[in-house]
């Protein structure tokens, strides 16, 4: 266990200092001569004083505490922790991305432009879209962006529809950027093999309905036998249809959006794609459209013309801006560097990867947890710890034994759909060897619950700190450190 | 295929344990007519080199501040970045982790994100602030619809001209779903017109929005947009620039509700404009309206103490329809950045990083504004940023001391056609006197 356990406060000594900043070389003259006292700060800000090896030991101890895709088999469902490539990292690295300013002349960034031109075109292709905002931060936003899209593209036909159609297993995300688009969210109940219940949507989809929106492959793994069928039935309503394309990975030239009859489709650059998922971001979530809504894309919309690139921002039905400037671009330049890396035949590779170690996960522990819905899965499986439960240990449970056994643990209890659920997506890089011991762990962990629970429910006793009191960090909320009194 | 760690051997070994002939088999699931019926038109792999060179041609295509000197701004800028931040984040622990779900295994970045929320907490003088959103703008965004609520369902936004442009895009197109309206009030000598804020506001205002320093690099007064506001039973919403608060008044002192912006100044490479910073701070009595992740401090049933993510009811993985935001992953990482580097420049480098931009702006403010037909545009204070009007078009500069490899500023005129012949100039503590010269010699001959 390590027994770290400082705060960058409690290193601070008066007059330390890790900083190097260049003497003035002009007329320097008091602040206070410059601007009005009231606009200057009467005391420092309580930031710590420290050595630069002061932050630097405490950062690199602090990164200890973690796991990562780095050093741990991540089987976080949903979330795609695939490996990392190191290349992606140095080439965002460049001088001449990473310190290219956003508002230089667009003539002295035609690299830049080129490859946001080019990766727009790579994703379209790739999601049978028509064209591509690489604009939006992260999925959420894509969701956002795609869902005003469908408003703007109904206003503009002068249909006023107030409802989204969301099925209950959906990411948390959809319903929530679905309601601050300003539409009524209305949940669809999915049936028993996990898909959209073709009846409840059938009831639900009237001339009010704006969209439907749904993930494919579902938050349960399973491709959406009847998509064809709901995308139709959507269209013969008039309403549009979202693809949360948070599981890309597993239809990476298998499938796409597009021909599966979706009108819109957001891409999640730090799951498909390679791009780190840095704690939780920065990621990138651009949103790609059939041409009947190419004209409400974000501005400005990389363009080619005959001497080079541009941003285009006379477009008058756009939805608007999202971010202040063009996207993440760094992530960018990373997903770009790995579709370039991978090409068509590896992209593909990658899909039928992930779905063979997503089955056969679920192959070898099946016999040891309750499997509601039987595959074959796409690229992740999702158990439910039910059985565990009746002999008093849940999910969560499961979860942190894992961690003890040198794993991080799958999503749990999401989707919400399966009690004491346990989603595992193992990606296309572990190999077959990361798996097997992945599946040892969890089988003793099944084990142990019948045998001996108490070592389960005394877990994690390996990690840094043991099982954590969330009531009350809830009830009494430290938000920030304060200096000891005294 | 070197991401993909199956041999062709362990591919049809673990076939046969599922029991499937082949991958297609595992495809019976997607009907044939759902299926591409042909590889992707995508262009064929590139072994590393061949790819690194093609990435190093794209790259040389572009004027970066490496190899130009940068007097750009608009919201970010070229800052000192120390080094330890790049090796530091590029640790694989923090880089190839996610969102903190098992906290046992996640202390590294709970702690970092715990420390960060103090810091700018401490900086912008408020009680409380988020993990990170998205970037300044968006940031602004939220801030905007999230003063709907506790204001009782106030559906007006009034935001000064003052207020960067983009950002204010990004507020529209987030108050389009709530149905907010955003009313503008313009400028009077580069900040904002009190008189005209304060016809502004009414009982219907759920915020009122300025930036300081603002777009044009000017300092508001805040202390009396915040009178104007309150009594009006609206909040205060500050944009500013967690840069310049080392040395400015912050302004949680100033009356501020809400504190967002732009952190990118903070140790976040420039990378032609994101990832970006999204700083939010509040009051600790808003704290459950606010959009974005929280660490909060607890400790473990050993009593150690222990940091997980918390009130995340507010959150649309829990909240779904009824969340604050739709926000899920944030800007972890560029947090990060800004951790370290706050850690690393303190108490007192932020204040003289504010000090030496504060005083080359000023001296080249000076130097410029001596070239005959050059002027101020405003007279308003200002601190790293400022508009000088010139006699030429402000196109032309740019693109003919581009060829002197320096990237003279923004032209303005797309951000408002009453400024075509101006131009956004920033100085940051990186820059030397000598590039400062060099800036006014090449100036003076373009509009001589």
């Amino acid at each position: 266990m390590h027994g770290y356990d400082t705060l960058i406060f409690e290193l601070s000594s008066p007059g330390r200092r890790g900083y190097s900043l260049p003497a003035p070389d002009v007329p320097t003259s008091d602040p206070a001569e410059i601007l009005p006292a009231k606009h200057l700060r009467a005391a420092p800000p309580e930031l710590p004083e420290v050595s630069e090896l002061d932050a630097v030991r405490h950062y690199s101890r602090l990164s200890q505490l973690n796991y990562g895709v780095d050093t741990h088999f991540y089987p976080l469902g949903s979330c795609t922790m695939k490996y990392n490539p190191k290349i992606n990292e140095d080439m965002a690295r460049l001088p001449g991305f990473a310190r290219l300013h956003p508002l230089v002349a667009e003539a002295n960034a035609q690299g830049a432009l080129q490859l946001m031109w080019e990766l727009g075109q790579d994703l379209a292709e790739i999601a049978g879209l028509d064209a591509v905002s690489l604009q939006p931060a992260a999925g959420a936003q894509g969701e956002l962006a795609g869902v005003l899209m469908i408003r703007a593209y109904h206003l503009a036909r002068g249909e006023r529809r107030t409802k989204v159609l969301v099925p209950d297993s959906a990411h948390g995300t959809n319903p929530a950027s679905t309601a601050i688009a300003g539409y009524r969210v209305v949940q669809l109940k999915s049936d028993s093999e996990g898909g959209v219940d073709l009846l409840d949507l059938e009831r639900h989809l009237d001339e009010d309905v704006a969209a439907l929106m749904i993930t494919v492959p579902n938050t349960l793994g399973l491709f959406e036998p009847r998509v064809l069928e709901i995308t139709e039935l959507c269209h013969d309503k008039g309403a549009q249809v979202y693809m949360d394309g948070a599981n890309l990975n597993a239809i990476l030239g298998i499938a796409r959006p597009g021909d599966l009859g979706f009108d819109v489709c957001h891409f999640n650059l730090h799951k498909t794609f390679t791009t780190p998922h840095g704690g939780g971001g920065p990621g990138a979530g651009p949103v790609g459209v059939k041409a009947h809504l190419e004209p409400f894309l974000p501005v400005p919309v990389v363009t080619r013309r005959e001497d080079g690139f541009e941003l285009d921002w006379k477009r008058p039905q756009s939805i608007g801006k999202l971010q202040a400037f063009w996207g993440n671009f760094g992530m960018l330049v990373r997903a770009y560097t790995y579709i370039r890396t991978m090409g068509p035949d590896g992209l593909r590779a990658v899909a039928d990867n992930a779905i063979l170690n997503a089955n056969y996960l679920m192959k070898r522990l099946e016999p040891y947890y309750d499997l509601p819905h039987p595959g074959p899965c796409m690229h992740e499986c999702v158990f439910s710890a039910r059985r565990q439960k009746k002999l008093g240990v849940t999910a969560m449970d499961v979860a942190k034994r894992l961690l003890d056994l040198g794993f991080y643990a799958p999503s749990t209890y999401f989707p919400l759909v399966v009690e004491e659920a346990l989603m595992i997506e193992p990606t296309e890089t572990e190999s077959k060897e990361t798996l097997d011991a992945f599946c040892e762990a969890m089988i003793q962990i099944a084990r142990e619950a019948e045998s001996d629970p108490r070592v389960i429910h005394d877990a994690p006793r390996t990690t840094p700190v043991r099982r954590l009191d969330q009531t009350l960090a809830a009830r009494q909320p430290n938000l920030r450190w304060t200096p000891p009194r005294g | 295929m070197r991401y993909i760690s199956n041999t062709p051997a362990q591919q049809t070994e673990m076939l046969r344990t599922v029991g499937a002939g082949g991958i297609e088999d595992l495809l019976s699931p997607i009907p044939p007519k759902a299926r591409l019926s042909r590889p992707l038109n995508l262009s064929a792999a590139l072994a590393e080199t061949d790819l690194v060179r093609h990435m190093r041609q794209l790259a040389a295509r572009n004027a970066h501040a490496d190899d130009f000197t940068c007097f750009l701004g608009g919201g970010v800028y070229d800052h000192y970045i120390p080094s330890p931040i790049n090796h530091l984040i590029s640790r694989g622990e923090f880089f190839t982790a996610y969102t903190p779900y098992q906290p046992e295994a996640s202390q590294g970045t709970l702690r970092t994100i715990y420390e960060y929320q103090t810091m700018i907490a401490e900086l912008t003088a408020m009680e409380v602030a988020n993990a990170s959103l998205y970037d300044g703008a968006s940031s602004l965004a939220e801030a905007a619809v999230m003063a709907h609520t506790p204001t009782e369902g106030r559906e007006q936004l009034v935001i000064s001209r003052g207020v960067n442009p983009l950002s204010r895009q990004v507020v529209a197109t987030y108050a389009e779903g709530p149905a907010l309206r955003v009313k503008e009030v313009p400028l009077g000598d580069g900040a904002t017109d009190l008189a005209a804020l304060q016809k502004a506001v009414s009982g219907k205002t759920a915020a009122v929005i300025v930036q300081s320093p603002n777009f044009f690099g000017c300092l508001e007064d805040v202390q009396a947009a915040s009178e104007i506001a309150h009594q009006a039973g609206a909040l205060l919403v500050v944009a500013t620039d967690p840069v310049s608060l080392g040395l400015l008044a912050p302004p949680g002192a100033l009356g501020a509700d809400i504190v967002v912006g732009e952190g990118q100044g903070l140790g976040v490479p420039l990378s032609y404009g994101g990832p970006n910073l999204g700083v939010f701070a509040t009051r600790t009595d808003l704290v459950r309206r606010m959009p974005g992740r929280l660490v909060g401090a607890t400790v473990d049933r050993n009593g150690r103490r222990g940091f997980v993510l918390t009130l995340q009811t507010r959150e649309q993985h829990i909240r779904r329809e009824k969340a604050t935001s739709n926000i899920c992953t944030n800007v972890a990482l560029c947090a990060l950045m800004a951790t370290i580097y706050m850690a690393l420049m303190g108490k007192r480098g932020l204040r003289k990083v504010g000090e030496l931009a504060l005083a080359k702006a000023h001296y080249a403010a000076e130097a410029l504004t001596r070239i005959p037909g050059v002027r101020l545009r405003f007279s308003a204070p200002f601190f790293k940023e400022f508009v000088l009007q010139l006699p030429k078009s402000p196109e032309r500069v740019v693109r003919r001391l581009a060829k002197e490899r320096i990237l003279a500023g923004i032209p303005l005129k797309p951000f408002d056609r009453s400024l075509k012949d101006c131009l956004l100039v920033a100085v940051t503590e990186k820059r030397t006197r000598q590039e400062i010269d060099a800036y006014v010699q090449a100036l003076s001959q373009v509009v001589a």
